[in-house]
């Protein structure tokens, strides 16, 4: 592979640099890097950041390749700057075997777009009555450290106990979809004001904070790690923050819609607003933002759902609960993190790739742009202000909550390895 | 008027107070020998039904033949929905056929105003209920009962119901009626008392334009109109209230309780009535109920929706009697 020399980026939003890029590694870090027998790229005061990395991704192959394959879905997420993501185990066959998981790893690794790292569930089907082998997947070709029943809690106390315990022996993770069954029967939305207006179910807080508050006890009852996903509330925050300086090992992840936007928005009863957990108020929207800064939430992960169009183009309660987001994510932290004072894009790195692949233990991910670290790398023009158009995703679905929202900064390289995947704001 | 009837809370006061006179005349129709008007002849209204209400669909159909519109009725059992037709299909296959108007009745809140807003179809939408979200046409009936009553059939016209004190009383969560009802009164300058048990009033009540009561007997002395709610048994079995019994102790309405109201006031009911449960026979038979009366306005408060977004500005009847429509 020849070498690539990034001329004149920010490297975490600094001073301007060259980066140099040979095969797969980057080679240098300075100024006035000798270009050649290079390819240069003119960065011209963009951001670059290591390659993004999502720690909760909805791929649907196999399955639902109707909204998304491995191959749409990588092709997405190196369009938002990811080079790794995690793809969530509820597909159809579930990933709950190491033959399903060893699938999807293998389709990721064949596109070559982003590194597709699987999830395997945590119980056999997503019932949550009968633990699936945890161990052959992680002895996998995939090497599955991370656990989830996504789309549904492991609601049972004793189940969520063992799976805790029996991770410690390879050092995986389990993932919680923090929502409480019986207390969102029936669920359509946030459970408040104008869910009260609109006669829609309501999803109330409790239900998310009663399994967080359990989980951090289990987790330090037995000495696991625990990783709450898409915290949604004001008060997960508070519970988190409590289990934090208690030395629980807790981490927790925050989606870009959450940070973003509100319960208001219901009002148009247009699904592509419906999403579990569901949009909240404006007060958890700044209590996520605050926490995020402070790094009571370690991470950003996009919750990306992808959902075919006739399954939002309907009424309320027949509609699929999900939105999109690997195209969006990083404009989307950018507005509500970036311009708000809240982060600086070394914080942005660090939520973004750093944390996510340490805590998913991806190898090789959300490593420093330096020399002798892999090339795995995002180059971002944060200058950018454009609306959204859907029409121009990569991903197979469209259900994006943006559709012709203004927001900031646009992707416009990601190299995978040292591989171009995105150039000039197009896929390669 | 908007072109479209969604919700209650979207009538200012001098539209809901339009719709009241306008139901005065129409009611006037009724009395007469030949109780029909050429109004909306030549249009065609369908009542697209995907929950079984049989009353609401038959009030409904009398007022729009009593307009002479063309009526199709339309219900998902045993239709085309239920084989997996989605609501925008249904909604549009209808259109094809030349719908001026689509009255729908659907058990998911907010379907008719995806209906009205989403570009599916152009026809006017009026909403006959939806889910636990809203049932306006219920709200202008009891509101066109309780003028009458409580100002005047003839005293009442152009008037609003101000300083009147209404009492909600039963499962205001789940209730359509209930939400309605509390967003028009409020319009039309009535205070608003709802009384349930905790359990079966939603939270995030705190916002909504009344005041709530966990107790009934306190409240029915400073009523002008008590307003049962239907209470479904099967709210028992999930723990909202303990038993019948207990709900019917402390929440229903009975001879005694009757007595407490002042000696004006009345008793209302949306129906179905469930006697026993949360009114007894001895309240729902007698002569300060309206529960009939109210069947009877709802036909009149209707033809005064469908003529009011329909039929143009010039008076219903005069206009009816002389000209031909367009």
């Amino acid at each position: 592979m020849s070498k690539i020399l990034i001329r004149g980026a920010r490297v975490l939003g600094g001073e301007p640099q060259d980066v140099l890029i040979d095969g797969e590694v980057v080679e240098a870090v300075g100024s006035g890097l000798s270009a050649e027998g290079a390819e240069v790229v003119e960065a011209d005061g963009k951001v670059l950041l290591p390659g993004l990395v999502d720690l909760h991704t909805h791929l649907r192959e196999p399955g639902r390749e109707d909204s998304e394959t491995v191959l749409t879905g990588t092709r997405a997420a190196a369009s938002g700057g990811f080079t790794a993501v995690f793809a969530m185990a509820n597909t159809f066959p579930v990933a709950d075997t190491a033959g399903v998981v060893e699938q999807v790893w293998r389709l990721g690794r064949e596109h070559g777009y982003c590194d597709v790292q699987p999830i395997g569930a945590v119980t056999v089907g997503l019932e949550g009555r009968k633990l699936a082998e945890l161990g052959a997947m992680h002895e996998s070709a995939a090497g599955v450290t991370v656990f989830s029943d996504d789309g549904k809690c492991v609601d049972d106390a004793v189940m969520m106990r063992r799976a805790l315990e029996y991770v410690k022996a390879f050092g995986g993770v389990v993932a919680q979809h923090a929502q409480e069954p019986r207390l969102t029967e029936g669920a359509q939305m946030n459970e408040g004001v104008v869910s009260a207006e609109l006669g829609l179910g309501g999803w109330p807080a409790v239900a998310e904070e009663s399994i967080i508050a359990r989980d951090v006890l289990l987790a330090e009852h037995v000495g696991s790690r625990v990783h709450i996903c898409h915290l949604s509330t004001a008060g997960s925050v508070e519970i988190v923050r409590w289990a934090k300086s208690r030395g629980i090992d807790v981490t927790a992840e925050v989606t870009p819609h959450h940070l973003l936007l509100t319960d208001e928005l219901v009002r148009s009863y247009d699904p592509v607003y419906k999403v579990n957990p569901p949009l909240r108020t404006e007060r958890d929207v700044h209590a996520l933002r605050e926490a995020l800064a402070d790094g009571t939430i370690d991470i950003v992960a996009t919750d990306h759902a992808p959902h075919p169009h006739e399954d939002k183009d309907c009424e309320w309660a027949a509609a699929a609960m999900g939105m999109v987001g690997l195209e969006t994510a990083l404009s989307v932290v950018q507005e509500t993190m970036v311009e708000t004072g809240l982060l600086d894009w070394a914080g942005v790195a660090d939520r973004m790739s750093s944390t996510p692949a340490r805590i998913g233990r991806a190898g090789g991910h959300g490593r420093p742009v330096s020399a002798g670290e892999p090339a795995n790398l995002t180059l971002v023009d944060t200058a950018y202000r454009g609306s959204v158009d859907p029409a121009g995703f990569a991903s197979r679905s469209r259900n994006t909550p943006y559709a012709g929202r203004e927001l900031p900064g646009r992707v416009t390289h990601t190299w995978l390895r040292g591989k171009a995947t995105l150039v000039d704001g197009k896929l390669t | 008027m908007q072109r479209h009837l969604i919700s209650a809370a979207d009538l200012s006061r001098d539209d809901a107070v339009h719709v009241l006179d306008t139901a005065e005349e129409m009611a006037r129709v009724a009395d007469r020998p030949i109780k029909k008007l050429p109004t909306l002849r030549g249009r065609t209204i369908v009542n697209l039904f995907f929950e079984d209400s049989t009353r609401t669909r038959i009030s409904f159909e009398a007022a729009e033949k009593r307009l002479s519109a063309d009526v199709i009725n339309f219900s998902a059992k045993g239709s085309s929905v239920s084989k997996g037709e989605s609501l925008k299909d249904t909604a549009q296959t209808l259109e094809a056929m030349g719908v001026d108007a689509v009255v729908i009745r659907h058990g998911a809140s907010g379907a008719p105003y995806r209906l009205a807003t989403s570009g599916w179809i152009d026809a006017a939408v009026i909403n006959a209920g939806d889910g636990t979200h809203q049932h306006p046409t219920q709200a202008l009936l009891d509101a066109f009962t309780m003028r009458r009553r409580l100002v005047g059939r003839d005293t009442g016209l152009g008037r609003d119901l101000s300083g009147k004190r209404i009492t909600i009383v039963g499962d205001v969560l789940h209730s359509r009626v209930a939400r309605s009802n509390v967003d028009l009164l409020h319009t039309l300058g009535a205070e608003v008392t709802l009384v349930a048990p905790p359990t079966l009033v939603p939270v995030g009540v705190e916002t909504w334009p009344c005041e709530v009561s966990y107790d009934l007997d306190s409240t029915l002395p400073k009523s002008d109109a008590v307003m049962m709610l239907r209470v479904q048994r099967e709210r028992m079995n999930a723990a909202f209230f303990p038993t019948e019994r207990e709900y019917s102790r402390r929440y229903g309405l009975d001879g005694d309780r009757m007595a407490r109201m002042p000696e004006h006031a009345i008793v209302m009911h949306p129906g179905p009535m469930v006697r026993g449960m949360e009114i007894t026979a001895a309240v729902a038979d007698s002569d300060r109920c309206t529960v009939v009366e109210q069947v009877a306005n709802g036909v009149s408060i209707r033809m005064a929706v469908l003529y009011l977004l329909l039929g143009g500005n010039e008076p219903a009847v005069a206009h009816a009697r002389t000209t031909e429509e367009k």
